[in-house]
């Protein structure tokens, strides 16, 4: 978040002379325009953006934009970008994942990455299905999908991935979905100016081989069984009609028209336990599907403290040179 | 008290014992005495897999062998002249390796029915007299004499015990002439403000001096005079510490930043703590969450413009093949070292080994060259270190760097390099568009075949790298089955270049006759040692130490159908053996010996022999 941009860019200017090879429909095109609609409005040069990806149909993300990229390998994208970030703590790392890629092959890398408060700000397309190899099933895939890999349904439990993100300690938990693309910007510009690791999961849809992905969300008109997140706001949904109210960690729905305001659930982002009773009403067919920034607050990131820790050694030991290090200890003449 | 010296050339010491009777630390604090005193020596450390095998068990047995010269020496030496066994176990494993003759000293308060037991001896060696005829024994009540020593000292029992391998250093000083202010120095900064137990070993050490000087256990003293080394100022160093200083060298002659990422792993981490400890030098350290993070982290670090390693053992390269292939396919600068160990799978992790060699030079999918270069002693580690990451930058090139266990943990003298002298190491990072106002990240460099190294923050310069195929120059995504090739050529080119970067091959010996021992690696120091003994008995044999397997120097088969016969020692089942074969077309023989330990030069010396006839 250190130099602005003196003259003004502009979506163009994160165009790439690449042509786009996503399917025709594919939810992936929508986040790309948002991506570049909303880089310029950081104020950075665009050399100081890095993208990183992985494996799979939105890793291919990078070659789209006109920034840095690099386009790694299956699952390693956090990693990566560890070392981008690391290497040179001044640029903004974006990771761009998906369900396969960043929960599956590098689940572990995924959970590392936020447990350091790594300052990368990660997008995670989750079209709970293997897009690139044509369709299997994947670990945020529903219980009894059926696929080329699963014919028989798949016995897979999903993971959820917000609560993977928070128990991993990460620092800012985000959800939102490639048709709010109002929503979609909001979050990345929350991402982008979150000192520290960023998780947004974007529920996207595969036209081809999961189509309807998060039908039951996602329809054009925010439905009735979405609740969007607001930091300090009653939890009401379904155009007001309905509230959301704890009793004990459980949340249950009620009717506003037979309860009072004061009654219902604030949000407050910055309160792990109520993060971690909001990630869990994920897919549970009796509340809403929680939308928006869940969880942020602010903690040292690695990269920093890296940065403080190797000025601090230098102020106290003096900047190191190799010689001293290669005479230093017990050494004898011979002549 | 009358005794005489007798002057030698050179000796084999052996400490042994449990795995908590601190034998590293005893055979370490006498290898610096060594060195101080001038000689030149060699070290082989060889301590068990697990932190603390049961107490007194042959699994536990831990030992330290040190070989100490007047004259320039190559290896820790074959058999022990001197064995130190601090208990039955120690005396069980180690026995059979003592030269006959040689000198056993042993423990004898350890030697009780439990310990007999354990180390599956029905009457006690040391006393049964079943060693007499083939070695001299000295048995010390060590215990008893450590109580002793420190009688009137406000100290458990326990700690007082832990003291008996200081009172058997103190016998070894004795019998080899050491003084003892060194170690007593070093027990002061070591020890730092924990009086009584610097005492004790202070203690110690001396009553096992003084003892061995009373009694009449010894009947001759041995003087090995200094050894007559290249002028210069001189360190005892270890393979590990001088790759790190390698490193530290070249991000400081090549002004840049450097970069480790690495998963702790026997017997590599000593790197990556030593590396960690350099914060001051700016140095960033990343302890990643595995092996394959460790690698990744550093290509990311590489493509931002760092001096980027990763650091591992076999098992470990195992698991960063595929992002191995990823820095091949972007063309980025990376140093891969691995610290080779006795394998497959898990293994031998304490021990050493030369058999990740196919690793290094075949082990990714598809057509995956990179330049392999092999360290020869502890000190080379150093120069090894520096010249691959030089190679890696220049070239934009992944390198592996092989050392392994025993060059890692061994140690010997070290005539410490002037860091000015080091060949020049310069970088461009590229900060202007190269093809008409465009940026062309493949466009490469006529010499090397390198591609520019130009990294985010740089304006105008934004561009995508990947693992997917990329078009020759302008570096797109491209399945163009012609470009495909040409890149596949290109990319082993590129490896072909650095043959006209690295030495010429240098014969120790004729240059024709009939036998070149050929080695590469850990096996240097045996393979000279046995060059010199054969050329010493008149024998038309030379040898050839090969530094860059890949590529192999220019001028290497011009020299080997210079000789009848070709050996070449290995601790593996010959992989340099069938590269040479294949390359060159030479009958050369393997001498294949697998043992997770060094191959003794005794045994070269033979296997020579038995060649000639």
């Amino acid at each position: 978040m250190s130099e602005t941009q003196t003259t003004q860019l502009t979506k163009k200017d994160f165009v790439s002379d690449q042509s786009v090879r996503w399917c025709p429909g594919c939810g992936d095109y929508a986040i790309l325009a948002q991506a570049q609609k909303q880089m310029p409005t950081f104020g950075r040069k665009k050399e100081d953006i890095v993208f990183v990806s992985g494996i799979g149909c939105s890793s291919r993300f990078p070659y789209y934009m006109d920034t840095y990229g690099f386009h790694s390998i299956h699952g390693r994208a956090p990693a990566v970008a560890t070392g981008v970030k690391i290497a040179n703590p001044e640029l903004s790392v974006w990771v761009v994942t998906g369900d396969g890629d960043g929960l599956s092959i590098g689940g572990n890398h995924f959970m590392h990455a936020l447990r350091r408060n790594m300052d990368l700000n990660v997008l995670l397309f989750n079209n709970r299905i293997y897009g690139l190899t044509k369709g299997q099933y994947s670990p945020t895939s529903e219980v009894g999908k059926v696929t080329k890999a699963t014919p028989y349904g798949s016995i897979d439990i999903p993971l959820n991935p917000p609560s993977l993100a928070l128990g991993a300690q990460a620092t800012f938990v985000a959800r939102t979905i490639d048709r709010w693309q109002k929503h979609l910007a909001e979050m990345m510009d929350r991402a982008y100016n979150h000192d520290g690791g960023s998780f947004i999961e974007i529920y996207q849809n595969c036209n081809i081989f999961n189509d309807g992905a998060f039908e039951e969300y996602t329809g054009s008109q925010k439905l009735d069984n979405v609740i969007e997140l607001k930091n300090g706001q009653p939890m009401l949904f379904a155009k007001e009609t309905k509230g959301l109210k704890l009793e004990g960690a459980k949340a249950v729905v009620v009717d506003m028209e037979k309860h009072s305001l004061d009654e219902i659930l604030v949000h407050d982002e910055t309160n792990l336990e109520l993060a971690q009773i909001i990630s869990n009403w994920t897919s549970n067919p009796d509340l809403p599907e929680p939308i928006g920034v869940i969880y942020s607050i602010d903690k040292p990131t690695y990269n920093q403290d890296m940065v403080d820790q190797i000025k601090h050694a230098k102020d106290k030991k003096g900047s190191g040179k190799v010689q001293d290090l290669l005479n230093a200890g017990d050494t004898w003449k011979v002549s | 008290m009358g005794k005489n010296f007798k002057t030698i050339d050179e000796a084999v010491i052996r400490f042994a014992g449990d795995s908590g009777d601190g034998m590293q630390l005893t055979g370490g604090r006498f290898t610096e005495t060594t060195a101080i005193v001038g000689n030149d020596l060699s070290t082989l450390p060889d301590f068990p897999a697990e932190i603390r095998a049961p107490a007194g068990s042959l699994a536990g047995v831990s030992a330290f062998q040190l070989k100490f010269s007047s004259k320039d020496i190559h290896t820790p030496g074959d058999k022990p002249d001197v064995l130190v066994a601090m208990n039955p176990a120690a005396l069980k494993v180690h026995q059979k390796d003592v030269i006959p003759g040689g000198t056993i000293i042993m423990n004898t308060d350890a030697f009780v029915k439990k310990n007999l037991n354990f180390a599956g001896y029905d009457s006690n060696p040391a006393e049964d007299g079943s060693l007499d005829d083939y070695f001299t024994i000295i048995p010390i009540e060590m215990n008893k004499m450590v109580k002793a020593a420190c009688e009137d000292l406000d100290l458990n029992g326990k700690l007082v015990l832990r003291t008996k391998n200081f009172f058997a250093l103190g016998v070894l000083f004795y019998m080899y002439d050491r003084p003892l202010d060194a170690t007593e120095s070093w027990l002061k900064k070591k020890f730092a403000g924990k009086d009584d137990i610097i005492e004790a070993n202070t203690r110690a050490m001396n009553a096992g001096y003084n003892y061995a000087d009373t009694t009449e256990l010894f009947t001759t003293r041995f003087k090995v005079e200094k050894a007559s080394l290249p002028p210069g100022t001189y360190r005892n160093i270890n393979g590990n510490y001088a790759t790190s200083l390698g490193l530290l060298a070249a991000a400081e002659k090549s002004g840049l930043e450097l970069f480790l990422g690495s998963y702790p792993i026997t017997p590599a981490s000593d790197i990556l703590h030593t590396l960690s400890a350099w914060k001051h030098f700016g140095v960033k350290t990343f302890q990643a969450e595995d092996e394959i993070a460790g690698v990744t982290s550093a290509i990311g670090a590489a493509y931002t413009g760092s001096l980027a390693i990763t650091t591992t053992s076999g098992p470990g390269i195992a698991l960063k093949g595929e992002a191995l292939g990823l820095a091949i396919m972007t063309e980025l600068p990376l140093v891969v070292i691995n610290v080779q160990r006795g394998g497959p799978s898990t293994g031998l992790p304490t021990k050493t080994e030369q058999s990740d060699l196919n690793q290094a030079l075949y082990g990714r999918n598809g057509e995956a060259p990179m330049p392999v270069i092999a360290a020869s002693t502890p000190g080379d580690c150093f120069f090894a270190a520096y010249e691959a990451c030089r190679i890696a930058v220049k070239h934009m090139t992944p390198v592996m760097l092989l050392t392994d266990g025993y060059l890692a943990n061994g140690s010997e003298p070290w005539n410490i390099p002037n860091v000015e002298e080091l060949e020049t190491f310069e970088v461009k990072f590229a900060e202007k568009p190269n093809a008409d106002g465009d940026f062309f990240p493949y466009l490469r460099d006529e010499k090397t075949l390198a591609r520019p190294w130009a990294i985010p923050g740089t304006p105008g310069l934004e561009h995508r790298v990947g693992g997917i195929e990329t078009a020759e120059n302008t570096g797109h995504v491209s399945y163009d089955p012609e470009n495909h090739h040409n890149m596949v050529v290109a990319r082993q080119e590129k490896v072909n270049k650095v043959q006209n970067d690295i030495a010429q091959t240098e014969v120790f010996g004729e240059g024709s006759g009939d036998l070149l021992v050929l080695s590469w690696g850990g096996t240097y120091g045996a393979c000279r040692s046995a060059v010199e003994t054969l050329q010493e008995n008149g024998k038309k044999v030379s040898h050839v130490h090969v530094r860059w397997i890949s590529p192999l120097p220019k001028d290497l088969g011009e020299i080997l159908i210079q000789f009848k016969n070709i050996l070449v020692p290995e601790i593996n089942l010959g992989q340099f053996l069938r590269l040479i074969r294949s390359e060159y077309l030479v009958d050369a023989k393997g001498l294949n010996l697998v043992r997770g330990r060094p191959i003794g030069a005794a045994t070269i010396v033979e296997a020579v022999n038995k060649t000639l006839g």
